[in-house]
């Protein structure tokens, strides 16, 4: 371990304070844009591509950094240290939204229905509300019209799942090849698996157009819409940056990088995409499911 | 401001001349209250209030002690001992103990408070922004609580006015809740727009009022009187000008006082449908605003930038297209803007906008009358 | 670029060494200082809090206006005052104590610095928006603040982004703390400032992506149709305070930990004697951070909650006090029979001890459900947290500015007017807030901008108090730039009895130490 008779400290860099004008860009534009100001989308353009001129240059350094030998076991395990503590406060985001999930079922729809000790709610408030889930009825059908019908577990979520799944054991294939350098099978597998991730995706944008124009469950359509839409809507999301980053390490493996025992940032992803498969199964348990 | 630091530097030096028996006066303590149930919550505090204070004296006097004789100045070695099992069981135990004795009581108390079952009488208490509605359902009477006249006026930021001199500043309203003594009352919190919390001390507790949602609480006096008290839930820019008042009388009286109060309000509600002279709806119109609109219209009916729009001068408030507009919104609501048309009879909202129209300047002319407020609620 | 490490012996210069530094010692400057600057623009809307209610009726500003003072004061407090002050100082001393050469990763360090000041631009710039600044409390709850106008969106984003600098940090410190011990620096010889903070950093890596979650949740609400804090949708208001909650009330121990720290760290120093039951203060604070997160819902014990509900948190609530206790009196053990001198730091540390006792015991109170019924909302509250906050987590961070001071300039500050210095912060800071006890339990609310004239005599007392802590901490800042610029030499031991590694670095400490693993010998690693 090259590590313990010489630390390394890495070298002054702009990403650092490019990323944090970056995110500022990114957020006033985002703020602008919500609250009607006028160019508040391009301001917020703006920040995406300079977040990811952010995230590009970043790591090119960094891969030039460890090409170049730089790093050091030590430096290997801070990076992973950082990306699995990364990856629990993601856990923890989700968490929040499960929370809401948990908590509408169990206290606020039925307590709305009139069970449980918030009998005057019921009474004074909303006594033509009927407790169920899915809510297919809102308290107030005015504000927020209630969905015809959900989107039922079996159907296309299970085949999701199934292909979330199935990308899990693909990328520990790819893992398992790119360990006995064999570069073939690490390509094919690594490419089934980012192949797998944007069929996901494409299957999910097509479930969401389903429940808008079909279904009229929509973010507005009540407790259920906004918990559905929210955790899936995130989840989503999360499984495209997934796929996304899958995909550079792809072209990251068919330029030749990594070797056996150097690939953290293989396993960083892969890492990451095993996340969003079990953050899918609670979803597809608790949200489409149960 | 001149006014603000004369009287500061006044107020200041003064302090050092407070006389001991004026700060005997000060109300230091929480208050016994008028209930059963305040005066439980009074012991406990008592309890844990000594509890703590005596533990302090206990840890804060070795400390003292340590700090008056353990001092390098004098000379000391210092030991060397960095831990003591037994000692470190003894101090983990205690607390443990002292904690457990004082849940059994609360939780006790909890229990108690919690059974709203077998009430007399209910009332249900609605938050606005920023007033409180009283719904007696037993008796099917409607009250709406604002802040009274006077305390308005006080507090206008004008020179000239002292609020030191109104013993019951931002403590007032137009209608207090009248509720009889020695009966069990049940009360119901929920709000209209956004949280409040409805908190008379000297009945001993605090719910908030949430939209969407009723709580239950019940209360007991014992004693005829006034008790005032404040919304306690930041509810926006009027949330330290929604008092509550209540007034306790014997179940006679307040029987009476409701017989009277509904007769009052038909009556009121009779006249009030009747056609007036311009300048009778201007008198009544300035009550009603300074009552409801004020707060957020401000005096003059400048409005406050960005969040409240102005009046005056305002298209909705002076052309003659917009009159339909101006009725409505001031019934049905926009946005922050209440539906009057829940709280108002038809001639108060005549008068109401009769004088929007026509103060500060705006003067349009029109004259409003129940007949045309009542039209429009079809 | 050679890899060779005397590359980077020499310090870079101009700008690019602020804003492209990867220094753990310039990093951690930079956060004290910009937590300083925070402290006094916190501070300045607490004056105008307390101008304002100097006396009754209406005095300067608007109740709006009153309302987002409020809001932002303690906004700036916490995220850009305490917080970053906690991590400036981990920044600074982490990496000493353990004898790292800097954080584990350096970069993503200066990332999380630099988000703050844009992050702070963008809540103040709500104060000259459309509607004003966020005027709901900073507790945020809907619907009330949903009704805020352009600033809203700003509001959420700037807990977004500030989120993420937290996170970073947090993330660091766990990844510098596991990873970057120099060999023998065994867990349970680690100074006790960096178990408080690696425990702080899990705190914030487990709360704050809650908090983030929630205000999204909001933004939602107000701008694409949801419901989840409106019972018209199936939705519930109290959701928010639930969800806020879970990171509200960690949030409160990550202000507090690293305090506990710090006075953990001098006190033993100026006993000359080792800190008493190191082992013991380590599992209480892991169960005080654990405890933590099940505690939240003692914030709204008057929402409304089923009885068994506030008979959980109500138990939870007050078992905090046992842990808590614990270190107290191994502080009081501490202090007993050592050989006590008072230096600054030193007395900034026993008045935390006393004083932070004292809001922990208002706490206690609090913490009972049927008499929080009366004391929820009021000034009995705030007189709670400003014990703890104020006198609790400033004065641990103003003792350990005066600590480290002689580690980071190479010069001793000038004791006297240090001595100066706390006293009139002690005294001024119990004038500002005992009375404030009096009033909640005479009845005041908080968040009003004006009161029955039964308040007014102590309210004037409070401001009073108010005004002459405020000035008192012009005085901090010159004895600070004083000590920047000269004075007596600091040795490298620059206190008698002081422990740790830190002590045996040059003072001031050089751009780079430990760049190779120093040997630890037993008596280095003595605590
Ligand atoms: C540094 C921050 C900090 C710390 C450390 C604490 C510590 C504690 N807090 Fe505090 N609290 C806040 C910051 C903090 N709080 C803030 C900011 C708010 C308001 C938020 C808002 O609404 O804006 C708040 C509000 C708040 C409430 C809500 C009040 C209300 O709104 O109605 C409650 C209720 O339970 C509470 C309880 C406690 C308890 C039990 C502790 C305990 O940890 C204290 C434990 C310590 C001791 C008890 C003293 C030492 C112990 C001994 C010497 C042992 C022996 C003693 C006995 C057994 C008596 N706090
Ligand atoms: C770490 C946190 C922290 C700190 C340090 C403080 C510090 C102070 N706080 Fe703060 N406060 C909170 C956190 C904090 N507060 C929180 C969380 C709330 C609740 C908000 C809510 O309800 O949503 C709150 C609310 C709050 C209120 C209640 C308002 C209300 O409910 O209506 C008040 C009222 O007195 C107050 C006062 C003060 C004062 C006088 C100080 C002083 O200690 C400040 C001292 C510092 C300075 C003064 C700066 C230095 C000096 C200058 C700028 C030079 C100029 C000086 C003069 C002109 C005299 N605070
Ligand atoms: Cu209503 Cu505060
Ligand atoms: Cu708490």
């Amino acid at each position: 371990m090259a590590a313990k008779d010489h630390y390394y400290v890495p070298e002054g860099s702009k990403w650092p304070i490019v990323g944090s004008f970056a995110l500022f860009t990114l957020f006033v534009g985002a703020a602008l844009f919500m609250s009607g100001k006028m160019n508040g989308n391009i301001v917020l353009y703006a920040g995406v591509a300079l977040v990811a001129y952010m995230f590009i240059g970043w790591f090119n350094d960094v891969i030039g950094e460890s090409h170049a030998g730089k790093y050091n076991d030590q430096v290997d395990v801070s990076f992973r240290m950082g990306m699995g503590w990364f990856i629990f406060s993601e856990v923890m985001f989700f968490a929040a939204f499960f929370g809401a999930l948990f908590y509408t079922r169990i206290f606020s729809v039925p307590w709305l229905g009139g069970v449980g000790h918030e009998t005057a709610t019921h009474q004074f408030l909303w006594s033509a509300f009927e407790a169920a889930w899915p809510l297919n009825v809102s308290p107030d059908l005015e504000k927020f019209p209630a969905p015809k019908e959900v989107i039922p577990a079996f159907g296309v979520p299970a085949v999701n799942t199934l292909i979330l799944l199935t990308s899990g054991v693909t990328v520990t294939f790819a893992h398992w090849a790119l360990k006995k350098a064999n570069r073939g099978a690490l390509n094919l597998w690594l490419a089934a698996t980012v192949l797998l991730g944007f069929i996901f995706v494409y299957f999910q944008a097509g479930e969401y157009g389903h429940a808008y124009h079909e279904l009229n469950l929509k973010l507005s359509s009540g407790i259920y819409g906004s918990t559905f839409y929210l955790l899936t809507g995130f989840h989503g999301f999360h499984v495209t940056m997934g796929a996304i980053m899958l995909l550079v390490i792809l072209l990251r493996c068919m330029k030749g990088h990594f070797s056996k025992k150097d690939h953290f940032a293989f396993e960083a992803v892969a890492w990451y995409w095993h996340f969003v498969d079990v953050v899918w199964l609670g979803l597809f348990i608790f949200v489409y499911w149960i | 401001m001149t006014k603000f630091f004369k009287t500061s530097i006044i107020k200041f030096f003064a302090l050092f001349l407070i006389p001991l028996s004026a700060i005997a006066d000060w109300k230091l303590n929480l208050r016994q209250g008028a209930t059963p149930i305040s005066q439980d919550i009074y012991d406990l505090h008592m309890v844990v209030l000594w509890i703590v204070v005596i533990t302090g004296i206990i840890v804060f006097g070795i400390m003292f002690w340590s700090i008056f004789h353990h001092r390098k100045s004098k000379g000391v070695k210092p030991a060397t001992f960095s831990h003591s099992t037994t000692l470190e069981i003894i101090w983990t135990a205690i607390p443990l103990v002292i904690i457990i004795s004082l849940a059994v009581p609360a939780t006790k108390l909890l229990i108690k408070m919690d059974d709203t079952s077998e009430s007399a009488l209910t009332v249900k208490a609605t938050g606005y922004q920023w007033k409180w509605k009283y719904d007696y359902l037993e008796d099917d009477l409607t009250l709406y609580s604002n802040l009274d006249e006077k305390s308005v006026e006080l507090s206008q930021r004008v020179a000239g006015v002292n609020p030191m001199e109104y013993e019951n500043y931002l403590y007032d309203v137009d209608e207090p809740l009248v509720l009889p003594v020695q009966t069990k009352i049940r009360i119901l919190t929920t709000a209209n727009d956004v949280n409040h919390a409805w908190w008379v001390p000297d009945l001993g507790w605090k719910r908030d009022a949430i939209p969407g949602f009723v709580n239950d609480n019940w209360t007991y006096i014992n004693e005829p009187g006034t008790y005032r008290g404040q919304c306690a839930e930041i509810c926006g820019k009027g949330h330290g000008y929604m008092p509550i008042v209540v007034k306790a009388v014997s179940m006679d009286e307040y029987k009476t006082w409701v017989a009277a109060k509904k007769d009052a309000q038909s009556a009121a509600k009779a006249s009030s449908n009747v056609t007036m002279s311009k300048e009778d709806l201007m008198t009544k119109g300035a009550a009603i605003y300074k009552a409801n609109c004020l707060a957020c219209h401000q005096a003059e009916g400048q409005g406050v930038k960005g969040v409240f729009p102005a009046l005056a001068g305002s298209p909705i408030a002076t052309q003659k297209e917009n009159l339909g507009g101006h009725i409505d919104r001031v019934l049905h609501g926009k946005n922050l803007m209440p539906k009057f048309g829940e709280q108002l009879a038809d001639g108060d909202i005549a008068a109401v906008i009769t004088y929007e129209r026509n103060a500060w300047g705006n003067n349009t002319g029109d004259v409003i009358q129940a007949s045309d407020i009542s039209a429009a609620r079809k | 670029m050679s890899t060779l490490a005397h590359d980077h012996h020499h310090a870079p210069t101009g700008l690019k060494r602020w804003f492209y530094s990867t220094n753990h010692k310039d990093i951690g400057t930079m956060y004290l200082i910009f937590a300083l600057m925070m402290f006094f623009i916190g501070g300045a809307m607490a004056m105008i809090i307390r101008a304002e209610l100097f006396q009754p009726g209406l005095q300067f500003v608007d109740p709006q206006f009153y309302n987002s003072m409020v809001t932002i004061h303690a906004l700036v407090m916490i995220f850009g005052a305490v917080m970053p002050a906690g991590v400036g100082l981990a920044n600074w001393m982490i990496p000493l104590m353990i004898g790292a050469p800097d954080m584990a990763l350096p970069r993503m360090n200066n990332m999380s610095f630099w988000i703050l000041p844009f992050g702070f631009a963008m809540l103040l710039s709500t104060l000259f928006m459309n509607g004003g600044g966020p005027a709901g409390g900073w507790t945020m709850y809907p619907p009330l603040v949903l009704q805020l106008g352009d600033a809203f969106p700003f509001l959420i984003f700037t807990v977004h982004i500030l989120g993420v600098s937290s996170i970073m940090g947090a993330i660091n410190i766990i990844a510098t703390v596991f990873n970057m011990r120099a060999p023998g620096m065994t867990l349970m010889k680690m100074p006790l400032f960096v178990w408080t903070w690696v425990i702080t950093a899990f705190l914030l890596i487990a709360s704050l992506p809650v908090f983030a979650g929630a205000v999204t949740m909001l933004l939602t609400d107000k701008y694409f149709g949801t419901s989840f804090f409106n019972a018209a949708g199936g939705g519930d208001p109290v959701l928010f305070q639930h969800v806020f909650w879970f990171f509200g009330h960690p949030e409160v121990y990550i202000l507090a930990l690293p305090a506990f720290g710090i006075v953990s760290t001098i006190i033993p120093t100026f006993s000359r004697k080792p800190l008493f039951g190191y082992a013991s203060m380590v599992y209480a604070t892991a169960s005080i951070a654990i405890l933590s997160f099940f505690v939240w819902a003692h914030h709204m014990f008057t929402v409304g909650m089923p009885i068994k509900g506030e008979l959980f948190f109500m138990f939870a609530t007050m078992l905090i006090a046992v842990p808590t206790g614990v270190k107290v009196f191994n502080w009081m053990a501490t202090m007993w029979r050592g050989a006590m001198t008072f230096e600054t730091p030193m007395l900034f540390s026993i008045a935390f001890v006393v004083l932070f006792t004292i809001g922990g015991f208002s706490g206690l109170m609090l913490g009972m459900t049927p008499i929080d019924f009366q004391y929820h909302d009021t000034y009995f509250v705030v007189a709670h947290f400003h014990y703890v906050l104020l006198t609790g987590a400033i004065f641990a961070l103003m003792a350990a500015a005066y600590y480290w001071l002689p580690k980071w300039t190479g010069y001793m500050y000038d004791e006297k007017l240090g001595k100066i210095h706390f006293w009139l912060s002690a005294i001024a800071s119990n004038v500002l807030f005992f009375p404030q006890h009096f009033l909640g339990l005479a009845g005041m609310p908080r968040r009003i901008p004006d009161y029955n004239i039964q308040f007014a005599d102590f309210n004037m007392i409070s401001s009073i108090g108010g005004f002459a802590y405020g000035i008192s901490q012009l005085l901090f800042v010159y004895i600070v730039i004083k000590c920047a610029l000269g004075g007596k030499k600091a040795k490298a031991q620059a206190w008698e009895g002081a422990k740790g590694l830190e002590w045996t670095v040059p003072s001031p400490a050089p751009f780079h130490t430990f760049e190779t693993p120093p040997k630890l010998t037993k008596a280095m690693l003595e605590h």
